[in-house]
């Protein structure tokens, strides 16, 4: 194999790529990257058997050809190398081991063969259709930070996404939950997506989305099938493992009942929860809000360093309530509300309680109180 | 009592002298004279023997059957631990009226810095701990050795030294020579397996260590080398430490024969977790990881973490977790042993919080409160889930014992 190409180009489209290896790999081969020089494109592939990303970019192939080399090794070397420059790739003849110059600079990497490299099948898929990026990056960011962590529920380590008649409009939409707080996405759904299956995309696979879907003119192309998916956006292919799970009734979950309504200004409750939390020591301390007509104050006590509190106006004329809630959660979801004012919707303090955006119906999420 | 440093020795280590078996001999004058061995089971193994046992070659740790087979006139008494640890808090109380340092190894074992002590005693550490030996004696009725010295090592060789019923003094000025005669064994983390490392290095005395360079001796042992290399020459800089709060709480059990089934393993990791759970309550505490461990036929330990993600003390989340990791682990493989603990200690206040989507977990947790109350009230089976009820001796292991 040798093939020259645009230092920006093979950068751009590594940067892509191996994010997905993973730092450590008992698997050799999975901590390479498979490249391949055909036509007048050079291909990367980078798998850790999960997720796999694809790329092709512009290359002058002199001999077409194909190998493996450390994925990391390689980003750093032409991140390192100067702006504007050319690169050449070039294998030995015995194959085992690649040279990448580039002006005065030249580095030898220990090759394993392209015949080791997985390839993960992702079969056929049953339905496609297509997003703009801004709409795919809105299901994504409302919902990410929602996702769970705990290993001993597997199915909520995912958005899930599936089609839901709503409002005698189908919608496209995505839940996350960690079973402290919910938060769900919606849009009408794409010509394509009738009938898709519910499918739960794991984490890793959903970052690497939103990296990809930063740039707003290009639209995303989702394939799927109940085990697998694939996104196209631009000359980035993304396959992807889907979660084999149930995710659980979270229907259920959002309270339709509660009838204390509050609504304050996002920006300086967000501020408030922020300045309040500061004296907690420790990540998960609750914060109460007291609220009664036309106000709400927030208290954070913390038994080892001190407290605080900070009064806020409000749009508030039901019974005065007390409530406590995780001070990141509230952040959290003050972070995701676009408009100028939020509503709460409370039950009682043991209750959970439902959050929307003023202006933002496509949005809701639900936080379960903490004890105060 | 004469030493050159009487007066200036202050860390002292105070361990109870073949305690389970002394609390048991001292509760039946009629066992005064015979062996007793303290342990549990068939398969179990000694936990305590009291000293007319070890002359017959009995030791603790070795399996029930072998102590039998080395002293078959023995009487075996199973643990009676909630006696021990309340023995065994009168001794810690006795201590404590000391000096506030006091730090607890076990349950019958304790470090003190008797440091500035002398003028609320009237007496130097030395003669404190003599009246402390002989009080706890006649008021008790068990007998206790004691170390005295001037670091935490020396002061636990010490103790160890003239047992039953010892006082040992070591002085800085002696250490060194006392310890070059010692074998390697005595120093604080050496054992079986590093011992035989060692003596295939050809070093087989604390003396030998002290004539090795340090670089030489962390080239080759790594950080052990330099622990090695300190301790050889009694530097020891450990303080007496009174809160060592606990860093996990566990229970297991050895069965009487290999199990492989879940359905024989999953009645134990219920009980098990159910104890663990119950000491958690006790103590106001709660735990973040769960720790299931096996001990395979072949004596091979295998220990399996799950985070959770948020702290429990319910005797449920313990055990669907430890069901979780152990379903990984029954391939046909067969346990001798199995064991449910939880690390990450934290308080309660953040604990079982309630959750959005495990509508059942609150309702379980709620049935093991009502459990709990019955329990308190009736006995400690007075209600029991399915997954032990009728199942047998392994499901109601002991309260467990570790020396």
């Amino acid at each position: 194999m040798r093939v020259i190409l645009e230092r920006s180009n093979l950068l751009k489209s590594l940067n892509h790529v191996h994010r997905v290896v993973e730092r450590r790999n008992t698997i050799p081969i999975l901590s390479n990257v498979l490249l391949s020089a055909d036509g007048a494109s050079l291909e990367m592939k980078a798998t850790d058997l999960d997720l796999e990303v694809t790329e092709a970019t512009a290359a002058k192939v002199e001999q077409a050809g194909a190998t493996t080399v450390p994925a990391h090794l390689l980003y750093d070397i032409v991140r390192k190398l100067p702006d504007g420059a050319e690169v050449m790739l070039k294998t030995d003849e015995d194959g085992n081991a690649m040279s990448v110059i580039s002006g005065r600079s030249s580095f030898r990497l220990q090759c394993l063969p392209q015949s080791d490299f997985p390839e993960l099948s992702a079969g056929s898929f049953s339905h496609i259709f297509r997003l703009e990026s801004a709409a795919m990056k809105g299901l994504i960011e409302k919902t990410q930070f929602a996702i769970s962590t705990e290993e001993t529920r597997y199915y909520l380590n995912g958005i899930y996404f599936h089609a839901i008649e709503s409002g005698g409009k189908l919608k496209l939409r995505s839940v996350a939950t960690d079973g402290h707080r919910l938060a769900r996405a919606e849009m009408d759904a794409p010509a394509g997506s009738e009938g898709m299956p519910g499918i739960i995309i794991p984490r890793k696979t959903v970052s690497e989305l939103q990296k990809l879907v930063d740039d707003p003119d290009v639209a995303v192309t989702t394939e799927l099938s109940d085990t697998k998916i694939r996104f196209t956006i631009g000359s980035v292919v993304l396959t992807s493992k889907l979660i084999d799970g149930t995710f659980p009734d979270y229907q259920r979950v959002i309270p339709t009942g509660n009838d204390k309504k509050l609504v304050i200004d996002r920006e300086s409750f967000a501020r408030a929860v922020d300045r309040v939390s500061t004296i907690s020591s420790e990540r998960g301390r609750a914060v109460k809000l007291s609220i009664s007509e036309g106000q709400v104050t927030l208290a954070v006590n913390n038994p080892d360093s001190g407290s605080a509190t900070e009064e806020l106006a409000a749009d508030y004329s039901s019974d005065p309530i007390e409530i406590g809630f995780n001070a990141k959660y509230l952040l959290d979801v003050a972070a995701q509300l676009s408009g100028s004012e939020a509503r709460f919707m409370l039950a009682d303090a043991g209750s959970p309680t439902l959050i929307h955006d003023m202006s933002d119906e496509d949005a809701l999420y639900v936080l379960m109180p903490m004890r105060v | 009592m004469r030493h050159p440093e009487l007066y200036a020795l202050h860390i002292a280590h105070i361990d109870c002298d073949a305690f389970y078996a002394a609390v048991e001999k001292r509760d039946n004058p009629e066992l005064k004279d015979k062996p007793v061995i303290i342990g549990g089971g068939k398969r179990g193994v000694v936990s305590t023997a009291c000293y007319i046992a070890r002359i017959n070659g009995v030791r603790s740790a070795m399996p029930m059957f072998k102590a039998l087979e080395a002293c078959p006139q023995a009487v075996v008494i199973s643990p009676n631990m909630e006696k021990y640890v309340r023995v065994g808090r009168e001794v810690r109380s006795m201590m404590q009226a000391l000096t506030p340092l006091v730090e607890p190894i076990s349950i019958d074992e304790a470090f003190l810095d008797l440091a500035g002590t002398e003028r609320l005693h009237g007496l130097p550490p030395a003669l404190v701990l003599a009246r402390f030996a002989q009080s706890v004696e006649k008021e008790i009725g068990i007998t206790v050795s004691a170390g005295l010295s001037y670091c935490k090592f020396l002061a636990k060789v010490a103790s160890d030294f003239r047992k039953p019923r010892g006082f040992s003094i070591i002085g800085e000025a002696e250490a060194v020579t006392f310890l070059a005669e010692q074998p390697v064994t005595l120093i604080w983390g050496v054992g079986k397996a590093f011992a035989a490392t060692l003596e295939s290095d050809g070093i087989r005395t604390i003396g030998q260590i002290q004539r090795m360079e340090r670089g030489d001796l962390m080239r080759r042992y790594g950080t052990m080398g330099d622990r090695l290399y300190r301790l050889s020459r009694g530097q020891d800089t450990r303080r007496v430490e009174p809160d060592h709060d606990a860093k996990s709480v566990s229970a297991e059990t050895t069965f009487d024969t290999d199990l492989a089934s879940s359905a024989d393993l999953v009645p134990i990791l219920r009980a098990l977790s159910e104890k663990v759970s119950t000491r958690l309550k006790k103590s106001g505490i709660a735990g973040r990881t769960v720790v299931l461990k096996l001990k395979t036929q072949d004596f091979k330990i295998r220990t399996r973490n799950r985070q959770l993600g948020d702290p429990t003390q319910l005797a449920d989340r313990i055990f669907q977790t430890g069901m979780q990791l152990l379903a990984k682990e029954t391939d046909g493989t067969k346990y001798r042993l199995l064991g449910i603990g939880v690390s990450d200690l934290t308080g309660v206040e953040k604990a079982d919080p309630p959750d959005l989507i495990d509508v059942q977990s609150r309702k379980r947790a709620l049935a093991e409160g009502a459990m709990d109350a019955l329990r308190d009230k009736f006995g400690k089976t007075a209600v029991e889930t399915g997954y032990t009820f009728g199942k047998g001796r392994n499901a109601h292991p002991r309260e467990d014992v570790e020396d």
